[in-house]
C-alpha cells in the first residue's frame, strides 16, 4: 500500500544553513577581520582589531559599554567600511558594499532595539527574511499562478519551519506589535534565520529580558547551532550567559582588543577582570 | 479474514475494519507547519502495520508494557493501536507529572518500552533510567535535540516504522503473520493500564479489559448517536479516561475523524478552524472561554457591547427551552433568531461550536450559569458522570432532559443504587478488572458481584436523575444533627466569578462558616471600573465593597441552600475573606488545585476560633512560601462577616427548563 499525497506529516525539512559557505568545513575560518580600526570623525571607535570566526562556532564580543561592540558587528556586516585594516568572509577580502549587496552576501542580524515591521503578523515578518532568496519580479508575483506561486510555498515552508522551531506556531498571524517584548525578540531572530545566513549576528539578543525568557532564548540560540550548523556571534551583556554558551570570546575595552579565547581563559585574563571592575586607566 | 476476526473484540480488529469500510475517509488530522495534514483509514493503517511491526522487531511482545508520555500527538495514538495489535498493553502516563511520580507509575507499570513525545520526555526517562531496570527501549516522535543522544536504546520513530516497512518488503508472510496476532486477541483480555492521577495516596493503575473500553465507547456512540461524520479535537491527557474513550475508544468504534492540534498554545485557533461535532472537556475549560469572551466583550466598541447584552437577554429567556424542544412566543422566536444571526452564530463561530453536535463537560460540577449560557447559544452542551473505574460513562444527561444540578440518568448497560451511607454505586460492562498488583484496593472498591463504589456521595432526585453531593467521606454532620456536604457550599460559592476558592468548616460544630478566597483577576477588574485603588490581593479583599459583594454571594448562596430538604440546615452562618491567596506552595491547595480542607484548618486555627465566637474580627500571622522557594510573613487583620438564616422551604428542585 502507497502512502497517499495528502500524507506530508513526513515533509522533508530543508536545510536552514547558508550556501555562500557551502565549501567551507565547520572549524574553518568563516570570517576574519584584520587590523581594521574605524573612526567617526575625531573619535576612534574601533583600534587595530584582529580575531576570525570560525564556522559553526558560537563567538561572543563582550565588552563594557562604549567599547565598540556595536561597531564592530556593523564592521562585520559591513554596514560600515573600516579606514583601516580588512574583512575576509568566505576566503574573499570585503570590499565597500552597497545595502542591497550586504544583504545578499549571506550575513542576517537582528538588533539591540528590535526592528520588526509592528503591523505585520509574525509569518510576514518572518517571510520578509526569505526576500533575498526571491526570484520572481513584481509583475509576476502579481499574476501569482506558476512560478510565484511555487516560490511562495517553497519560502513559506521555510518560514513554517522556523515558526515551528521557535515554538511561535500560537503567534503565527498576531501583529507583532500587540507581542511581548520576548516574544518579538523571538520574532525577529526568526526572521533573521530566514534568510538562511551563513554567519548570524546577535546585539544584545536578552537585553531587558527576565531569567526565564534569557534562558528561553539561550537554549533557541544553542539549537540553532546545533540543529542547523549556523555559526553566530552575538553581542550580549549578562556574562552568565555568554560564559555558558560561546565556544570562544573576545573582549574589547575603549575600542580595543583586551582579551581572546575561551570563555575560561577569558574569564582569568587579568585585562579582561580590570576593565569590568574599573581599574584606573593611565 | 475468519471468522474469529470478524467479532471485533479488540481495537486492532475495528482499526482493519474501519481501514476497509472507510478506506478513503479522514482518520486523523494534524496540523504541522500551519497545514492541516490528513490520514485516511487506509494510510492509518499502513502507518501503524508498520509502526507496529518495527515495535515488533525492537522486542515488543505480547504481554508487555509499553509507556506512552507526551501531548495529543498522532503517533502517540498510533502507538496504542500498534501495541495492543502485538498483545502488548499501552500505559499512557500524565506527560506533565513530575519525574518522581512518572518513575512511581514506570515502575509499578512494569515498562520495557516507552513512546514519547520529545526531547524533554525523552530526558525525563533517560534521567531516571538508572531506577527503571525493566525499561529497554525509547522511541521518539521530535527529534529535534536528540541527535547527538546515545542511539543504543533511544530509537527515533521514523526508523522504527522503516524497520518495520523493510520487513514488510524483505518477507511476504510478514503482514500474515501480524494479520495473525490480531486475530488472536480476545475481548476479555487486558487493553489498557489508565493510572489514576492520585490526589490520595500513590497513584493506581485501573485495569481495562477490550471489552470494557469496546462496549463502553459503543454504547456512548450509541447515546448520542455518534457516527463516522464526527470531527473531534483531541487536546486532553493522553492518561485521562476520558480523552482515552473520546479520542481513540469512539474514534475507532464510530470511525470519526480525530484532529490533533498543533501545540497546547494554539487550541483556540485550531478548535474554531476544525470545528468539532462532538466536543468533551472539564468546567474549567469552559469557564476560561466564557471569561475570555467576557474580557474581549469589554474591549468591543460601544454598539457592539449593546448588542451582546440586548441578545444576551433574549437567549437567557428563550435559548434553552428552544434549544430542549419547547414553547416559546413568536416576538421572542423571531427575536432569537435574529440574535442567531447577529450574535450567536458569530461567537458560536469564535468558539469553534459551529457544528457542535453534543457537548459534554465532566470531572467536576460546572457552575450552572455558565453551563446555561453555552446551552442558551444553542450549543448542546450536557454533563456527565463518570470514572475511570467505570471506563467513563456512568451517568450522562439525555437530549432533553437536561438540569443542571443534576449528572443525568444512568448510561446505557448501567445499573445505579444508593447504599445504606449515601455513597452511589454502579454496575456496568465498563466496570474494571481491577488494580494492577493492588488487590486490596480492588477488594474495597469493587465488591463480589460486581458493585463499584464511587467514593461519592449522592441521591436519585424526582426525575430519576443522579445528584452528586460531595466526596463520601468528605460528608459531615453539624451537631444538630444536619448534613453537612462542604464541597457542595463550596461549590455554589465558587460559581459566582467574585469568588475564586472558597472552605467550608462545620463537621462536628454548631453552624458552617466559610473561608472565601476572592478572584483577583475578576475583583481586580471591578476596582479598575470602580476606581478603586489597591496595591495587594491583601488590600482588595479587605475593601468593605468587596465584603459587601461577597456577603451578597453568600446570602444567594444560603437562599439556594434553604430551597433543598436536605441542605437548608447547612447554611451558611458566618464567612470571611482570606488575607491570602490559597496557594499549592503553601501547601494549602492540592497539585491539582483542591482545597485541603483539614491541613488549612490547622494552619489559620485562630480564624476558625473567631468564626465560632461572636467576634467581628481576628488578627493573623501566617508564614508563607515564595515561587523561588525563600519565605516570608503576612499579617493581617480580617474581618468577620454575619449572615442571615433562611427557613427551610422544602420544595422540590426546580429544572431550569422543565419544558420538554
Amino acid at each position: 500500500m502507497t502512502t497517499t499525497q495528502s500524507n506530508s506529516a513526513q515533509v522533508s525539512k530543508s536545510v536552514i544553513s547558508g550556501r555562500a559557505s557551502a565549501a567551507i568545513q565547520p572549524g574553518e575560518e568563516l570570517l576574519r577581520v584584520e587590523n581594521v580600526s574605524l573612526a567617526f570623525g575625531g573619535v576612534k571607535a574601533l583600534t587595530d582589531i584582529s580575531f576570525d570566526i570560525k564556522k559553526g562556532e558560537v563567538r561572543a564580543i563582550i565588552g563594557p559599554n562604549g567599547a565598540g561592540k556595536s561597531s564592530m558587528l556593523n564592521v562585520i556586516n559591513g554596514f560600515y567600511h573600516p579606514q583601516e585594516g580588512e574583512v575576509w568572509f568566505c576566503g574573499k577580502k570585503r570590499r565597500s558594499l552597497k545595502p542591497h549587496q550586504i544583504a545578499h552576501q549571506g550575513i542576517a542580524r537582528t538588533f539591540q532595539n528590535i526592528a520588526l515591521f509592528k503591523g505585520m503578523s509574525t509569518l510576514d515578518n518572518i517571510m520578509t527574511g526569505r526576500f533575498t532568496h526571491m526570484r520572481t519580479n513584481l509583475l509576476m508575483q502579481a499574476i501569482w499562478r506558476g512560478a510565484a506561486e511555487r516560490e511562495e510555498i517553497e519560502n513559506r515552508q521555510v518560514a513554517e519551519e522556523i515558526i515551528d522551531f521557535l515554538e511561535i506556531q500560537a503567534i503565527r498571524k498576531t501583529p507583532v506589535g500587540r507581542l511581548p517584548y520576548g516574544l518579538q525578540k523571538r520574532v525577529e531572530l526568526g526572521r533573521a534565520l530566514a534568510a538562511q545566513p551563513d554567519l548570524l549576528l546577535l546585539d544584545e539578543p536578552m537585553a531587558g529580558m527576565n531569567i526565564e525568557e534569557k534562558e528561553d532564548m539561550s537554549r533557541f540560540i544553542l539549537d540553532v547551532n546545533d540543529e542547523f550548523g549556523t555559526t553566530i556571534a552575538l553581542i550580549e551583556h549578562d556574562m552568565g550567559v555568554v560564559m555558558d554558551i560561546s565556544d570562544r570570546v573576545v573582549v574589547l575595552d575603549y575600542g580595543k582588543k583586551i582579551g581572546d579565547g575561551t570563555p575560561t581563559e577569558v574569564r582569568s585574563n587579568q585585562a579582561v577582570v580590570d576593565a569590568y571592575l574599573g581599574v584606573a586607566h593611565d | 479474514m475468519d471468522t474469529e476476526s470478524k467479532a471485533l473484540d479488540t481495537f486492532p480488529k475495528y482499526l482493519l475494519h474501519s481501514a476497509e469500510i472507510y478506506a478513503q475517509r479522514p482518520a486523523m488530522r494534524h496540523k504541522n507547519y500551519g497545514v492541516w495534514q490528513s490520514w485516511s483509514w487506509a494510510d492509518l493503517l499502513d502507518e501503524i502495520r508498520c509502526y507496529s511491526i518495527g515495535l515488533q522487531q525492537l522486542g515488543v511482545q505480547p504481554g508487555s508494557r509499553v509507556a506512552l508520555v507526551g501531548g495529543n500527538r498522532p503517533r502517540l495514538y498510533w502507538t496504542f493501536a500498534a501495541v495492543q495489535a502485538l498483545g502488548a498493553v499501552p500505559v499512557p502516563v500524565y506527560s506533565e507529572s513530575v519525574a518522581e511520580e512518572m518513575q512511581y507509575v514506570l515502575e509499578h507499570a512494569e515498562a520495557s518500552f516507552a513512546m514519547c513525545e520529545d526531547q524533554e520526555q525523552v530526558d525525563k526517562l533517560l534521567s531516571m533510567a538508572d531506577d527503571l531496570p525493566n525499561l529497554k527501549h525509547i522511541v521518539y516522535d521530535e527529534e529535534r535535540g536528540l541527535r547527538d543522544y546515545d542511539h543504543n536504546r533511544l530509537h527515533n520513530f521514523s526508523n522504527v516504522q522503516q524497520q518495520g516497512r523493510d520487513v514488510l518488503a524483505a518477507d511476504p508472510e510478514a503482514a500474515q503473520r501480524w494479520l495473525d496476532g490480531i486475530a488472536a486477541g480476545r475481548g476479555e483480555e487486558l487493553c489498557v493500564m489508565l493510572y489514576t492521577s492520585g490526589t490520595t495516596g500513590r497513584p493506581k493503575g485501573v485495569m481495562l479489559s477490550y471489552d470494557n473500553v469496546l462496549v463502553s465507547s459503543i454504547n456512548g456512540n450509541k447515546f448520542d448517536n455518534l457516527d463516522h461524520t464526527e470531527e473531534v479535537l483531541a487536546y486532553l491527557p493522553l492518561a485521562w479516561v476520558g480523552d482515552h474513550i473520546f479520542s481513540y475508544g469512539q474514534f475507532l468504534t464510530a470511525g470519526y475523524c480525530v484532529c490533533c492540534p498543533e501545540s497546547a498554545e494554539t487550541i483556540d485557533v485550531d478548535r474554531r478552524e476544525i470545528a468539532p461535532t462532538y466536543f468533551f472537556a472539564p468546567p474549567r475549560v469552559f469557564e476560561n472561554l466564557l471569561t475570555s469572551i467576557m474580557v474581549r466583550m469589554d474591549d468591543a466598541s460601544s454598539l457592539k457591547r449593546k448588542m451582546f447584552a440586548y441578545f444576551m437577554d433574549v437567549a437567557q429567556r428563550s435559548g434553552e427551552t428552544l434549544l430542549n424542544g419547547g414553547k416559546v412566543g413568536l416576538a421572542d422566536r423571531l427575536l432569537y433568531g435574529l440574535g442567531n444571526l447577529l450574535v450567536y452564530g458569530p461567537l458560536r463561530n469564535r468558539l469553534g461550536m459551529t457544528r457542535l453536535k453534543v457537548g459534554y463537560t465532566a470531572g467536576e460540577a460546572i457552575g450552572p450559569e455558565i453551563f446555561s449560557f453555552y446551552r442558551s447559544l444553542g450549543m448542546n452542551l450536557k454533563q456527565l458522570y463518570g470514572q475511570t473505574e467505570a471506563s467513563v460513562y456512568v451517568t450522562a444527561q439525555p437530549d432533553g432532559e437536561i438540569y443542571p444540578d443534576t449528572v443525568g440518568t444512568p448510561s446505557i448497560d448501567v445499573e445505579l443504587s444508593i447504599d445504606d451511607n449515601g455513597e452511589v454505586l454502579y454496575r456496568s460492562p465498563g466496570v474494571f478488572m481491577g488494580y494492577y498488583k493492588n488487590e486490596e484496593a480492588t477488594r474495597s472498591t469493587k465488591t463480589e458481584d460486581g458493585w463499584v463504589r464511587t467514593g461519592d456521595a449522592g441521591f436519585i432526585d424526582g426525575n430519576g436523575h443522579l445528584r452528586i453531593i460531595d466526596r463520601a467521606k468528605d460528608v459531615g454532620k453539624l451537631n444538630d444533627g444536619s448534613m453537612f456536604p462542604p464541597k457542595y457550599i463550596e461549590n455554589k460559592l465558587k460559581f459566582f466569578p467574585n469568588i475564586k476558592e472558597a472552605v467550608a468548616f462545620g463537621d462536628g460544630r454548631d453552624h458552617s462558616a466559610v473561608f472565601i478566597n476572592i478572584d483577583l483577576v475578576s475583583v481586580g477588574n471591578w476596582a479598575e471600573r470602580n476606581n478603586i485603588a489597591y496595591a495587594s490581593y491583601q488590600e482588595l479583599a479587605n475593601h468593605p465593597d468587596v465584603y459587601k459583594t461577597i456577603q451578597e454571594h453568600v446570602d444567594q448562596v444560603n437562599r439556594d441552600l434553604s430551597k433543598e430538604e436536605l441542605m437548608a440546615g447547612a447554611q451558611i452562618r458566618r464567612f470571611l475573606v482570606l488575607h491570602k491567596e490559597l496557594d499549592a506552595d503553601d501547601g494549602e491547595l492540592t497539585r491539582t488545585q483542591k482545597v485541603r480542607r483539614s491541613f488549612i484548618a490547622e494552619r489559620y486555627e485562630p480564624l476558625i476560633d473567631a468564626l465560632y465566637s461572636d467576634r467581628t474580627e481576628q488578627y493573623i500571622k501566617t508564614e508563607v512560601v515564595f515561587e523561588d522557594g525563600r519565605r516570608g510573613e503576612l499579617a493581617a487583620t480580617v474581618k468577620i462577616g454575619d449572615m442571615q438564616i433562611y427557613d427551610a422551604a422544602a420544595d422540590q428542585p426546580q429544572p431550569l427548563q422543565a419544558s420538554a
